[in-house]
C-alpha cells in the first residue's frame, strides 16, 4: 500500500502536478461527469448553470469552457479508487484550520470501508471538487458530513456488487474491510478494491436534488459499526504546516507575474478626482498605474516596489459633504437615536408588560458591544492568472465557488472559463465572504493580461475588512416576591444595515469603489439569544440601524465567526447573571431552574442536552453553589468566576470564566476556562478540544481587547497598536474541554453530527463578564473589557 | 538595485536588489522561501521571524544591506528532513489552526529554548508575548514549548510529564 505521510496535503499536491491535475479532468469527462452543454438545465445538477446562463448571458457557444462544474450526481466526482489499493475524496468544503479535512477522511473511510492511512481528501477547488458551497456557519460536519458519508457507502455497495458478481456469491457472503472483499465462507477468497475498479470509473448516477441530498442506493453504517469516528487521528495538514514546506496561496507564483498594492481613499467615501502618475512613473519597476471610479492601485515588478509607489502615488480625492459615520465614542447614542431601516415582529410569549407590572422588583440594563474586525493574521491576498484567456485565481477564499461566481459575473466571463483554486491561507472567519482581493487581483490581471498578485497591508487590513455589527441591547426583567423569573423583555439594535453577502459582486469593496450600488442593500439583521429557558412572559424585539454611509464604507458588516452569537449573548447571559443576583441565586442554580421550568423539547433534544451541559460544566469546574458577587478579596487580586450558556443550531455549549481582577491596573486575566460541549456524534475528539480551545480564546480576544475605533471619517484601529488582541500573556492557565453526550439515549445508532465551531463562540464574553461580577460586585456592560475602562467602573464603585 | 551576499540555511546566496529592499520580500520573493511570511510588515505580529545568529529576527523590518551573520527560516529548522524538537513537539501537540502564524510561534520558541533550555511558565509568555497568532493557539504553543523543552532536556520525549 502507497505510505501516505506526505500526500494528504490538501489540493497542492493534486495541482501542483499538472498532468495529475490533467487526468482528474479527463478522467471525469470521461465519465461523463461533466455536462457541457446549453441544455444543462435540462439535467440534474445543471441549475446553477442555467442561472449563470439567465444572469450573465453567455451564449450557447460561449459556455464551454475549460472549468465547468464536476457533477455531483456522478459518484466519480466524489470518490476515485486507485490502482494502489488507495482512495481520494473530492469535497466542496474549505478547512479553515479546524481539521475538518481530517474529519471527512475518517467518515468517508469509516463508510467505505478502507484504511483511514489509505485515503486522501481534495479540498475546495471549484474545477475539480464538487460544488458544496465551501466554508461557513460551521456546517461542514452537520449538514456536508451526510452526502460524504453517503457516497462513501455508495462506493462500497458497488465494490461489493462487483466482488459479488466476480465470486458468485451473494453480497451477504461478503466482507469488506481495509479495502479488501472477501468471501465470508472461504476467506481464502478475497479481491482488492482497486482490482475491482483501479483507475477506472463507477459510472454511477446518484440521486439528490441538491448537493446537501446526494444519496445512492446505500445506507450510512450505524454509528456503532463506525471506526474511525470518534478517535483522533494527527490532522494531515499540520507537518507541512510546521515544517515550511506547504504551499499557501500566498506562495505561488507563476513566469511574468507582477505585484499590486492598492491605494485607499484617505477618508471613507471620498471621491477621486485625479492622480499623477508622474509621481511614480520613474521609480524601479513601475508598471502602471489603475484607476476606475474610486478604486486606485498601482502595479509593479516586484512586491517591494509595489509598496513603495503606492506610497508615493500622488491622487487627489474629495472628501464627502456629510460625515459618513458618528465616532465611535458617539456610536450608541446615535444608535439609540436612529430611526430603524427594519424592525422584527416581536417574539412574543405570555404578556411581558403586565407580567413587568405585578413584579416584585425589575431590573433594567444596557449592553453595548462595538464593531469588532476579522483582523486575519495574514492581509487579504490573491494572485490571479489570465492565460489564455482563462481566469484561474489563487485563494484562499473560505467559499471559492461563490468567488468563482461573483468574478465570472464581475469580469463578465463565462462561470466555466473562472476557476478558483482554493489553497490554505489565514484564518477566515467569514473574512473571505467578501473575498476583496480575489476580485481585485482577477480584475488586475486582466488588464493587464498577466498574472497579478494582489497582497493588501496590515494597514489596509484592519481598517477595511468586513466588521461584526455593533449592537446596543435594552434588558428589562422581573422577579416576583419569590425570586421567580416571570418577564424579560429583550430589545436589540444592530447596525448592520447593507450586510455583505457571499462574494457576490456588490459586497467586495473593489465593485463598491466602480460603483455598483444593489438597488435594495441587504436589511441586516439583530439577533435573539440561543437558549432553552423557560420564562412564562417575554418578548424579543429586533432593529437594524443605518450609519449615514453605507458603500465604500471601512464599517462594512458580514459574518463575523458565529454572527451575532458574541454580541447578544454577552447582553443576555450577563442579564441572567443579573437577575439571578437581584434573586440572591446561585448562577447555575438559577440557570438550571430556568431550564427545568419546562418539559417541553425539540427533535434534537436541546432542553435535555442544556441541562446536561450546565451541569457538566459546573462539575468539571468544581462549583460551590452560592449567589454573586461573593464577599470581596481583601489584596490587590480580586478573584471571581462565571457561568453562561447558549445553543447554536443544535450544539449546546456551557462556559465556566474564572478571573483574576487587578484592582489598581483594572487589569482582567482569565486564569482559567471550562466549556462543557455537546454537538452530538464527535468525529475527532482531538481536534475538537482544539477548536473549542482557540474559539473560547478569540470570544476572549473580543472581550478583553478588540473594538474598531473610528472618528467620524476615518477608522483608527489600524495595526497591532492601536487594535490590540490577545497574547501569550493572556492566555488562561488552565482550559479544560469537557465533551458531553446529553442525549436522552446517547447509543443511538442515528446520533446526529453537529457543527461544533463558532457555538464556543457565543457564550464566553458574558462568563467573563459574570466572572468580573463575582470577583468585583461591579458590572462591566461595555465590550471590550479594557483595563482603564474597568478601572473606571472599579472607581466608580468605590473599590 | 545592487548585489547582496546572503547566507540562508547554510547556503550562500547573491540577489540583485535595491538595498534597502526589507528582508522579507528576498527570502519570499527572490529564494522562495515559504516558512517566513507577510503578516504586518511593522515588526508587530512575528509573522516574519527568522533567526539570524541565534537571535529571532523580524525580517519584514531587515534591511537586507544591513544583515551579517548566517539566516535561518523555518526550512533550516530541518535541513535533512528530520525535524527539530521544537517542530515535533508542534505535532504532538497538534498546536497550529490556520497555522497561518506558525512560523513566529516556532521561530520564536526556537531560539527561546536555544537561550534557556528550562523556561518558566512567566519565562514562556514573556518570551513570547510579541509573537501573534490570531487563531488563539497560545495554549497549545505553551505546552508544546514545555514538551520541546523536555525532550531536549532529556534527549528522547516525555509526553507523560508535559503533556496537557
Ligand atoms: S510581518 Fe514582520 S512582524 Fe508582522
Ligand atoms: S494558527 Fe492561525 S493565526 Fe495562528
Amino acid at each position: 500500500m502507497t505510505d501516505f505521510t506526505e500526500v494528504p496535503r490538501s489540493i497542492e499536491d493534486v495541482l501542483n502536478a499538472r498532468e495529475t491535475l490533467t487526468s482528474r479532468r479527463e478522467f471525469l469527462q470521461r465519465s461523463g461527469a461533466l455536462v457541457v452543454s446549453f441544455g444543462a438545465a435540462g439535467v440534474p445538477g445543471g441549475d446553477l448553470l442555467a442561472a449563470a446562463v439567465q444572469a450573465g448571458g453567455p451564449t450557447p457557444d460561449r459556455i464551454a469552457g475549460p472549468y465547468p462544474d464536476p457533477d455531483y450526481l456522478q459518484l466519480d466526482t466524489w470518490v476515485a479508487i486507485h490502482a494502489d489499493n488507495t482512495a481520494t475524496f473530492f469535497v466542496g468544503k474549505t478547512d479553515l484550520g479546524q481539521g475538518t479535512g481530517t474529519a471527512f477522511r475518517q467518515m468517508m473511510s469509516d463508510e467505505l470501508d478502507i484504511a483511514f492511512e489509505a485515503t486522501r481528501v481534495v479540498m475546495g477547488s471549484t474545477d475539480v471538487t464538487p460544488d458544496q458551497g465551501g466554508s461557513g456557519g460551521s456546517d461542514a460536519i452537520q449538514t456536508d458530513g451526510w452526502p460524504m458519508r453517503r457516497v462513501a457507502a455508495e462506493a462500497r455497495r458497488i465494490l461489493l456488487e462487483m466482488a459479488s458478481e466476480r465470486f458468485g456469491v451473494p453480497v451477504e457472503g461478503l466482507h469488506a474491510e481495509d479495502a479488501v472483499v472477501s468471501v465470508r465462507s472461504d476467506p481464502s477468497r478475497t479481491a482488492t478494491y482497486a482490482e475491482l475498479i483501479g483507475d477506472r470509473r463507477f459510472n454511477v448516477t446518484l440521486t439528490g436534488r441538491n448537493v446537501n441530498s446526494v444519496s445512492g442506493v446505500a445506507e450510512v453504517k450505524p454509528v456503532q459499526d463506525l471506526r474511525m469516528v470518534g478517535r483522533s487521528p494527527q490532522r494531515h495538514d499540520i507537518p507541512a504546516k510546521v515544517d515550511g514546506s506547504l504551499e499557501w496561496a500566498v506562495d505561488v507564483r507563476l513566469p511574468g507575474m507582477v505585484h499590486a498594492r492598492n491605494v485607499r481613499p484617505p477618508v471613507a467615501g471620498a471621491t477621486l478626482r485625479g492622480y499623477d502618475e508622474a509621481s511614480v512613473r520613474d521609480l524601479p519597476g513601475f508598471v502602471r498605474v489603475v484607476a476606475r471610479g474610486n478604486y486606485l492601485a498601482v502595479v509593479c515588478e516586484r512586491e517591494e516596489q509595489a509598496i513603495e509607489a503606492a506610497r508615493r502615488l500622488e491622487a487627489d480625492w474629495e472628501a464627502p459633504s456629510r460625515a459618513p459615520f458618528p465616532t465611535s465614542d458617539d456610536l450608541y447614542a446615535y444608535m439609540r437615536g436612529a430611526t430603524p431601516t427594519s424592525s422584527s415582529d416581536p417574539a412574543l410569549v405570555g404578556d411581558p408588560d403586565a407580567a413587568l407590572r405585578r413584579a416584585a422588583r425589575v431590573i433594567e440594563a444596557d449592553y453595548e458591544v462595538p464593531f469588532q474586525g476579522h483582523t486575519a493574521l495574514g492581509p487579504a491576498h490573491a494572485l490571479a492568472d489570465p492565460s489564455d484567456g482563462q481566469m484561474t485565481i489563487y485563494s484562499n477564499d473560505m467559499k471559492s465557488y461563490g468567488m468563482r461566481n461573483g468574478i465570472a459575473e464581475f469580469l463578465d466571463m463565462p462561470r466555466d472559463q473562472v476557476r478558483v483554486v482554493w489553497m490554505e491561507g489565514p484564518q477566515a472567519f467569514g473574512r473571505t465572504a467578501a473575498d476583496d482581493a480575489g476580485f481585485e487581483a482577477a480584475f488586475l490581471a486582466k488588464e493587464l493580461g498577466r498574472p497579478v498578485r494582489v497582497q493588501w497591508s496590515r494597514e489596509e487590513e484592519s481598517a477595511w475588512d468586513t466588521k461584526g455589527p455593533a449592537f446596543a441591547i435594552r434588558l428589562r426583567g422581573g422577579l416576583d416576591e419569590g425570586g421567580e423569573l416571570i418577564a424579560f423583555d429583550y430589545d436589540a439594535r444592530a447596525a448592520d444595515y447593507n450586510h455583505v453577502g457571499y462574494n457576490e459582486v456588490e459586497t467586495v469593496l473593489i465593485s463598491q469603489l466602480m460603483g455598483t450600488r444593489l438597488d435594495t442593500p441587504n436589511q441586516g439583521r439583530a439577533a435573539t439569544p440561543s437558549e432553552m429557558y423557560a420564562i412564562p412572559n417575554r418578548r424579543m424585539s429586533t432593529h437594524v440601524v443605518r450609519l449615514p454611509l453605507i458603500w465604500e464604507t471601512p464599517l462594512r458588516t458580514g459574518n463575523l465567526r458565529d454572527p451575532n452569537g458574541p454580541q447578544v449573548t454577552f447582553a443576555s447571559e450577563s442579564f441572567i447573571d443579573e437577575l439571578a443576583a437581584a434573586a440572591g441565586a446561585d448562577p447555575v442554580a438559577f440557570r438550571l431552574k430556568l431550564l427545568e421550568g419546562s418539559t417541553e423539547d425539540d427533535g434534537g433534544f436541546k432542553r435535555a442536552r442544556s441541562i446536561a451541559t450546565v451541569r457538566a460544566a459546573a462539575e468539571a469546574y468544581g462549583w460551590d453553589p452560592r449567589p454573586s458577587p461573593k464577599p470581596l478579596d481583601t489584596g490587590r487580586t480580586l478573584t471571581g468566576r462565571g457561568i453562561a450558556y447558549a445553543y447554536r443550531s443544535q450544539t449546546v455549549v456551557a462556559e465556566i470564566a474564572e478571573v483574576e481582577v487587578d484592582r489598581e491596573t483594572g487589569r482582567v486575566w482569565v486564569r482559567r476556562l471550562v466549556c462543557a460541549h455537546d454537538c452530538g456524534l464527535v468525529i475527532n475528539p482531538e481536534a475538537l478540544r482544539r477548536a473549542v480551545e482557540c474559539g473560547m480564546l478569540h470570544s476572549l480576544s473580543r472581550a478583553l481587547h478588540e473594538e474598531v475605533q473610528f472618528d467620524d471619517e476615518k477608522v483608527l484601529s489600524v495595526d497591532w497598536v492601536t487594535h490590540p488582541s490577545l497574547r501569550h500573556r493572556d492566555t488562561p492557565e488552565r482550559i479544560d474541554v469537557v465533551i458531553v453526550n446529553g442525549d436522552p439515549n446517547p447509543e443511538r445508532p442515528d446520533l446526529p453530527h453537529y457543527g461544533a465551531g463558532e457555538t464556543v463562540c457565543k457564550p464566553l464574553i458574558a462568563a467573563v463578564a459574570n466572572a468580573i461580577f463575582d470577583a468585583t460586585g461591579v458590572r462591566v456592560r461595555r465590550v471590550p473589557f479594557r483595563p482603564e475602562r474597568v478601572l473606571a467602573a472599579l472607581q466608580e464603585a468605590g473599590l | 538595485m545592487s548585489l547582496v551576499t546572503l547566507r540562508v540555511n547554510g547556503t550562500e546566496h547573491t540577489v540583485d536588489v535595491d538595498p534597502s529592499t526589507r528582508l522579507l520580500y528576498v527570502l519570499r520573493n527572490d529564494l522562495g522561501l515559504r516558512g517566513p511570511r507577510f503578516g504586518c510588515g511593522l515588526g508587530q505580529c512575528g509573522a516574519c521571524t527568522v533567526i539570524i545568529d541565534g537571535v529571532a529576527t523580524r525580517s519584514c523590518t531587515t534591511l537586507t544591506s544591513r544583515v551579517q551573520g548566517e539566516i535561518t527560516t523555518l526550512e533550516g529548522l530541518s535541513p535533512d528532513g528530520d525535524l527539530d524538537p521544537v517542530q515535533l513537539a508542534w505535532i504532538e501537540e497538534q498546536v497550529p489552526q490556520c497555522g497561518f502564524c506558525q512560523n513566529g510561534q516556532i521561530m520564536t520558541a526556537k531560539a527561546l529554548l536555544d537561550r534557556n533550555p528550562d523556561p518558566t511558565d512567566e519565562e514562556i509568555r514573556t518570551g513570547m508575548q510579541r509573537a501573534l497568532c490570531r487563531c488563539m493557539t497560545y495554549y497549545r504553543v505553551q505546552a508544546a514549548i514545555k514538551r520541546a523543552a523536555a525532550t531536549m532536556r532529556q534527549g528522547a520525549p516525555d509526553a507523560e510529564e508535559t503533556a496537557r
